[in-house]
């Protein structure tokens, strides 16, 4: 079995290529988008399937392969080597099985698209770079992969290229993230600088010789720091938090399948996925933990507001991303990297499932011709009776999102709120991290209520010549297993009072072995029954949100947004404009780069490195127009000037 | 009357002068077909130097090494009397000054 792994690795490139190049060269396999697809879709299925079975044949400890050594250079020595542990194999099955699901998706989807072979060769790419992420067992191969889903990502999101918006959008994502990557490469200078090694394993073991030797503080200094610091600065940059998500709403330009997988399922929780694989350095710096959980809470927080302002359904999902992100962060920053993790697997099931259900709502939408924008709620309503697959799972997803007890979007929030609310014993200040994030849990269930009443429920607000219809067989097939998932998936880790434990799977039977959490159980022992408190809020919070706004909408339809915007007052102009991040960045950052540019242009080119240039020129030009007087093409000149030569050589002989 | 005698500085004298009078013909004279006298003029003065050592030193190289500064001076003598010849058929002058059209 362990001569299959590297396939995990390999396949998905090897589509890539396989549909890229050869749809480049044959227009033979081009036209064939049934095969294309095909070779795509199973060149992540493959995987998933070989990952599934290392799942079930892991022997407890990490499996590593190597495919070659890359770098060797005095004590730095980095392989393209993998390794497969409890994290790695939970993430890989989640961007595999997800990925898989969503290709699938994506034959039907892009039916027809000139670029199918393309679509399908980026999306192959993307998997290929995000399993280097995930399973790479040194920082350069996961950085390697952490450039590659961002190339992918750009990829994707300009795919319709010709459309200027899109294109500015993609380079939007590009730049944006570009700032975090920076800061993970100077997060690797100072790992190496502290550890000698880039290597997972080898920062884990230095960290535990230093605690039992010299301790942490005397060994590292404040080096931890600084490392924890930057690779939280690269977190939020793919992760799209507080200062750096502004890319994330625009790089909803891309084909939905796109949104889906990279934007919400995957490539998004790469910074997550990184923080949570370093668990041990970031328990080693509580300071930089909470400010992660103050960026979070605010990235959780500003997003849902955003997001009940957006009237466009795929911006109000990216929002909601935005803010989902935001809670896995606030795990993070609460120290419960197993529950972070949890929280990424429930929300890659209902995000892609409301990603695609979004996808297929759109499809439907433009088939009617009778609305301007195919995204936008306002015209659409009571859609559900003309497409029941869609509208069941999209509900599902909703209510999954939304907490309703059962679901596993409920397991993984509240998990999440309790573990920031038992470190507020110790750190008060976790106290209103916990608040903002039940604020948030609120709205959440709110805006998406809202978001699926609007566009399935109500009446009609379109006058359709065609009547919309439910998308064909292989987009709904994969609708219905994310929508199963993301009702039942949070049944892998129930809450701790559940048993008093015994069913905890994902933390204690699986992830805890690789993981080690913020230690809370103080805490959870003395204030025993705040547990029963906070999951009888959870469960109130949510199920009283969702009915209320169910009603709410059911009554006012379309104006109920005139009474949130009433009830919000002033604040709703701010929400509505983003918090006007967009242009805080345009006024500090990109107009003034371009002015430096337009200076540069007209002084620092024009006359400096112009004139350098044309000095140059002239100089020789100059010179050139002095000595060629010299040739006056009379040859008794030239006889004259050797025979000077002749005898001043000769003179030069006797004399000299 | 000892002077009179030959002896190897007369025959260098010679030499000298004859090259002389050739450098000088060559610099100063404008007629193509002149000039090119001037230049066997020249040959003929290295010659004449040639013998002369030969003799001095009772050794054959010298000699030997006229017959190819002959040589050379007979091709040379053709291809210089065609381009002379060329070029009055183009120009109906063999005045080398008027034939600068490579200068700039």
């Amino acid at each position: 079995m362990v001569a299959l792994y590297p396939l995990i690795i390999l396949l998905p490139l090897a589509g890539a290529a396989l549909n890229g190049l050869g749809g480049l060269r044959w227009a033979g396999l081009r036209r064939n988008e049934s095969l294309v697809g095909l070779i795509g879709t199973a060149c992540v299925a493959i995987p998933f399937l070989v990952l599934l079975s290392a799942f079930f044949a892991y022997p407890g400890q990490p499996v590593t392969f190597t495919l070659f050594s890359w770098i060797q250079a005095g004590g730095l020595d980095i392989s393209f080597s993998y390794t497969l542990d409890e994290l790695s194999l939970l993430m890989g099955l989640i961007v595999t099985g997800v990925g898989a699901l969503i290709h699938l998706y994506s034959m039907g989807y892009m039916k027809g698209d000139p670029g199918y072979y393309k679509f399908f060769a980026y999306l192959n790419l993307f998997i290929f770079a995000m399993n280097n992420l995930i399973l790479a067992d040194n920082l350069l191969v996961m950085f390697l992969g952490w450039e590659g889903v961002g190339l992918c990502s750009y990829l994707l999101i300009g795919f319709w290229y010709t459309d200027m918006d899109k294109s500015e959008a993609a380079q939007k994502a590009f730049i944006v993230n570009r700032v975090g990557d920076f800061a993970m490469l100077l997060a690797m200078f100072w790992v190496y600088n502290a550890f000698g090694t880039l290597s997972f394993s080898g920062i884990e073991e230095g960290l535990r010789a230093a605690e039992s030797g010299g301790g942490l503080a005397a060994v590292f200094g404040n080096k931890l720091t600084w490392i924890g610091a930057l690779v939280f600065i690269a977190a939020t940059g793919k992760s799209a938090q507080i200062p750096l998500f502004v890319w994330l709403p625009d790089a909803m330009a891309g084909p939905t399948p796109v949104s889906a997988l990279i934007h919400a399922a995957t490539m998004v929780t790469a910074g997550i996925y990184l923080m949570a694989r370093m668990n041990l350095l970031f328990l080693a710096t509580p300071e930089v933990l909470t400010v992660v959980v103050v960026v979070a809470g605010l990235t959780a927080l500003m997003a849902a507001l955003i997001a009940v302002t957006q009237t466009d359904i795929k911006r109000v999902l990216a929002y909601s991303t935005v803010s989902q992100l935001g809670f896995m962060f606030m795990a993070l920053g609460a120290g419960a990297f197993t529950t972070a993790i949890f929280h990424v697997l429930t929300h890659a099931f209902f995000k892609a499932c409301l990603f695609l259900g979004s996808g297929s709502v759109i499809h439907a939408m433009e088939h009617t011709h009778a609305v301007k924008d195919p995204q936008d709620i306002r015209t659409m309503g009571g859609l559900g009776k003309f497409m029941p697959s869609t509208s069941r799972t999209f509900w599902i997803s909703t209510l999954a999102i939304a907490g309703i007890p059962g679901l596993s979007g409920f397991f993984s929030k509240d998990e999440i709120l309790a573990h920031v609310f038992f470190n507020g014993y110790t750190q008060p200040l976790y106290f209103a991290v916990w608040a903002v994030g039940t604020l948030t849990a609120v709205l959440t269930a709110f805006y998406m209520t809202r978001l699926a009443w609007l566009t399935f429920n109500g009446t009609p607000r379109f006058h359709a010549e065609h009547a919309p219809h439910e998308s064909p067989a292989i987009m709904t097939a994969p609708l219905w297993i994310l929508g199963v998932l993301a009702a039942v998936g949070g049944y892998i880790g129930l809450p701790y009072i559940v048993g008093e434990g015994k069913f905890h799977l994902l933390n204690h039977a699986w992830l805890e072995h690789r993981i080690t959490n913020r230690d809370l159980h103080h805490a959870m022992e003395v204030h025993h029954t705040m547990e029963y408190f906070l999951l009888a809020l959870a469960v109130l919070i949510s199920v009283g949100t969702v009915y209320w706004t169910v009603n709410f909408y059911r009554k006012h339809e379309l104006a109920g947004d005139n009474k949130v915007k009433s009830f919000f007052g002033p604040l709703y102009r701010l929400m509505e404009g983003k918090f006007y991040w967009d242009e805080l960045y345009d006024n500090a950052l990109v107009k003034p780069f371009f002015r430096l540019g337009r200076t540069a242009l007209q002084w620092v080119d024009t006359r400096l490195v112009d004139g350098t240039v044309n000095g140059v020129g002239m100089t020789a030009g100059g010179l050139g127009e002095f000595f060629r007087k010299m040739q006056t093409g009379l040859i008794s000149n030239y006889v004259t000037i050797i025979g000077a030569g002749v005898v001043l050589m000769i003179a030069y002989l006797i004399f000299g | 009357m000892d002077f009179l005698q030959p002896n190897v500085a007369s025959y260098l004298m010679v030499s000298a002068a004859m090259f002389a009078l050739g450098v000088i013909g060559v610099m100063i004279r404008r007629n193509g077909i002149v000039v090119f006298m001037c230049l066997e003029l020249m040959l003929n003065a290295v010659n004449l130097a040639l013998v002369t050592f030969s003799r001095m030193h009772d050794n054959a190289t010298g000699s030997m090494l006229v017959f190819f500064v002959m040589c050379v001076a007979a091709a040379e003598a053709v291809v210089g009397l065609s381009i002379v010849l060329a070029l009055f058929r183009n120009k109906l002058d063999i005045d080398i000054n008027k034939v600068n059209i490579f200068q700039w």
